[in-house]
């Protein structure tokens, strides 16, 4: 895969390596692993994949085959500061969900998937957040935002970093 | 019902009711410190037994039986995984016992633990619900500190650790051996069975999967009794021999066109109709109910004329549903189109397919693109009968893929089809006027030599 520098940091492969003795096998903390280095660098480039591979005792191909089923992990390039998800499963649908993406969409200039070139905003759409009693939802990084109309949505993108 | 109290969600509300101390000040551990006195792991499993408690994650499995399924003797180790991949869309009952009430889930989890004699547990959430891993996380510290993890639990001699494990956005994951698979650091591709997880499941060893709300049953269970259980709900129907029962309080989980969405602890057996007006505040707006999921989007659609179907593991099965699921209730009202309903959940499905079984894989995908084409305008009456089609043939049930997902996103199809087709047909005729009694496929795209 990529033959550029080393992209964990001492802290990530100490954190990693925190998760091995929970699990009974090595490849259980791939998971973990992919979260540790997404949470810092806010993707998971190939280069870590393989750094990932080789704490683990693994093929970078089996890190990179379980990194490609979930939706969550970027590998081109960094998300932006907020990874914005606007739920669009069927509570939120029904109070507006696709309108509130299409607005965002719109407003943002991106489609679900990209970022603003400054950087501040991922826009994606997210299947259900389990906060349907606060339908139409979003999740910003770790904060909930409930009961969205296309106002609210525009002040809290304005309020972003 | 007028004497019902809630106990599942009677500290959610309170101030810190997510913290130890709160939980402790209304008895909380105390079941659990009368388990580690005085109950052997098979007084627990024989309580549980017969309390006739099913798995509320969706299956409606009983609990008790599922737990008796574990290698006598085995010398271990037995691993139990908590399954808080909560992501059936409407659903959210697991989140706010995670976020309010944490520790009733853990102390459950922990009595589960000692009754399969598991040592090792893994909470699998997902990562979609921050607050509640944040809440959670700190919940197991505290009972670190308490002494009812780790080693030699209240001097009783049973040891536990639990590990949080964090998913990464895939619905699959609920399904528990594509929990197993995804927990072992694998794509979540769930497996035959059998065998079953409790022979061989996690590392290839004697596995329990419960649901979060399950194990909270079972801590009310320890505490208060299998009468107690017993004495809510609906017994047996007599005239189904495969019928285990309905037993206890279920959280119930109301959302769309309804004046108070929000989570409601009710017995199992309120009718859909009762939920709605009595907990809902009726439909929103003042308008009428048109439809309503009856317990999640995979277990399809009760039309508002069959609001009166009992919300236990029986009723929505006799209304043509595939079951209770996850008793998250959606409701729509008058103004709601069906075809948007069904191009909702066609799509969800395809996003959701772990692509491991290709009827459930190009399946749902075909059901999406004929949704999306009839929603542009294009569609013609005999897509109905290929959607149907569809419905008929994936899934665990007509035995084509290894697991139920395909059998979710089939019932909305035909649900749908079979409930609403005048209307789905109507706006086919009125959106493609020229073109909805075709009968010929609609041409391929033409392939570019390969030869």
């Amino acid at each position: 895969m990529s033959t550029g520098g080393r992209v964990l940091t001492d802290e990530m492969v100490e954190a990693i390596k925190a998760f091995i003795p929970r699990y009974p096998s090595k490849q259980a903390v791939t998971l973990p692993a992919l979260h540790i280095v997404n949470e810092r660098l806010r993707y998971v480039p190939p280069q870590a994949v393989v750094e990932i591979a080789g704490l683990l005792d693994l093929a970078p191909s089996q890190v990179q085959d379980t990194l490609s089923f979930y939706g969550y992990f970027k590998q081109d390039q960094p998300h932006g500061r907020c990874r914005l998800w606007v739920c669009r499963s069927i509570s939120c649908a029904l109070r507006g969900a696709d309108d509130l993406l299409d607005h965002l969409s719109h407003t943002l200039h991106v489609q679900p998937g990209e970022t603003t070139p400054d950087g501040r905003v991922t826009l994606e759409y997210a299947e259900c957040l389990g906060a349907c009693e606060h339908a139409p939802c979003m999740l910003a990084n770790d904060q909930l935002v409930k009961s969205v109309g296309h106002q609210q949505a525009d002040e809290f993108v304005k309020g972003l970093p | 019902m007028p004497d019902f109290q809630p106990t599942l969600l009677a500290q959610v509300g309170k101030p810190e009711s997510h913290t130890r101390r709160v939980y402790e000040q209304s008895g909380g551990y105390q079941a659990l410190r009368k388990v580690l006195k005085g109950m052997a792991p098979k007084d627990i499993v024989e309580t549980v037994k017969s309390s006739g408690l099913r798995g509320r994650g969706g299956a409606g499995f009983p609990t008790g039986l599922k737990w008796t399924f574990l290698p006598p003797n085995h010398p271990g180790p037995i691993y139990f995984c908590l399954n808080a991949d909560e992501s059936e869309p409407g659903t959210f009952n697991n989140r706010i016992l995670m976020e309010d009430d944490p520790h009733q889930v853990l102390e459950g989890l922990i009595i589960s633990c000692f009754a399969t004699q598991a040592r090792v547990a893994y909470y699998y959430m997902r990562c979609e619900y921050p607050l509640a891993f944040e809440r959670t996380t700190a919940a197991l510290a505290e009972c670190y500190e308490a002494g009812y993890l780790g080693q030699n639990i209240l001097g009783s001699g049973y040891s536990l650790d639990i590990y949080m494990h964090r998913g990464a956005g895939a619905y699959i994951c609920g399904e528990e051996t594509g929990l197993i698979e995804s927990l072992e650091g694998k794509r979540a591709w769930p497996r035959i069975k059998p065998p079953f997880p409790a022979v061989e499941g996690a590392f290839r060893k004697p596995t329990v999967v419960n649901n979060v709300e399950t194990v909270a049953c079972v801590k009310q269970i320890v505490e208060r009794g299998v009468d107690w259980f017993k004495s809510i709900g609906i017994p047996p129907d007599p005239a189904n021999p495969r019928d285990a029962g309905s037993y206890g309080p279920k959280l119930y989980c109301l959302s769309g066109h309804i004046n108070r969405p929000g989570c409601y602890e009710a017995p199992l057996g309120i009718t859909c109709q009762d939920l709605i007006d009595r907990f809902g505040g009726g439909i929103w707006k003042g308008r009428q109910a048109k439809a309503a999921i009856p317990g999640g989007i995979s277990m399809g659609l009760l039309k508002a004329d069959e609001f009166h179907c009992p919300l236990d593991f029986n009723g929505p099965g006799k209304f043509g549903c595939l079951g209770l699921g996850t008793a998250a209730v959606v409701v729509m009202d008058e103004t709601t189109s069906m075809v948007d309903f069904l191009l909702n959940s066609c799509r969800f499905f395809s996003h959701e397919s772990c692509g491991q079984c290709t009827p459930c894989r190009e399946g749902t995908h075909w059901a999406t693109q004929m949704m999306t084409r009839i929603k542009h305008g294009k569609g013609r009456h005999r897509d109905l009968d290929l959607l149907a089609e569809i419905g008929e043939t994936i899934g665990i049930m007509p035995g084509t893929t290894i697991c139920g997902l395909a059998d979710g996103a089939a019932w909305p199809i035909k649900n749908c089809i079979k409930k609403f087709r005048q209307e789905l047909e109507e706006y086919i005729r009125r959106t493609n006027p020229t073109g909805w009694m075709e009968t010929n496929p609609v041409p391929a795209l033409e392939l570019v030599g390969i030869h």
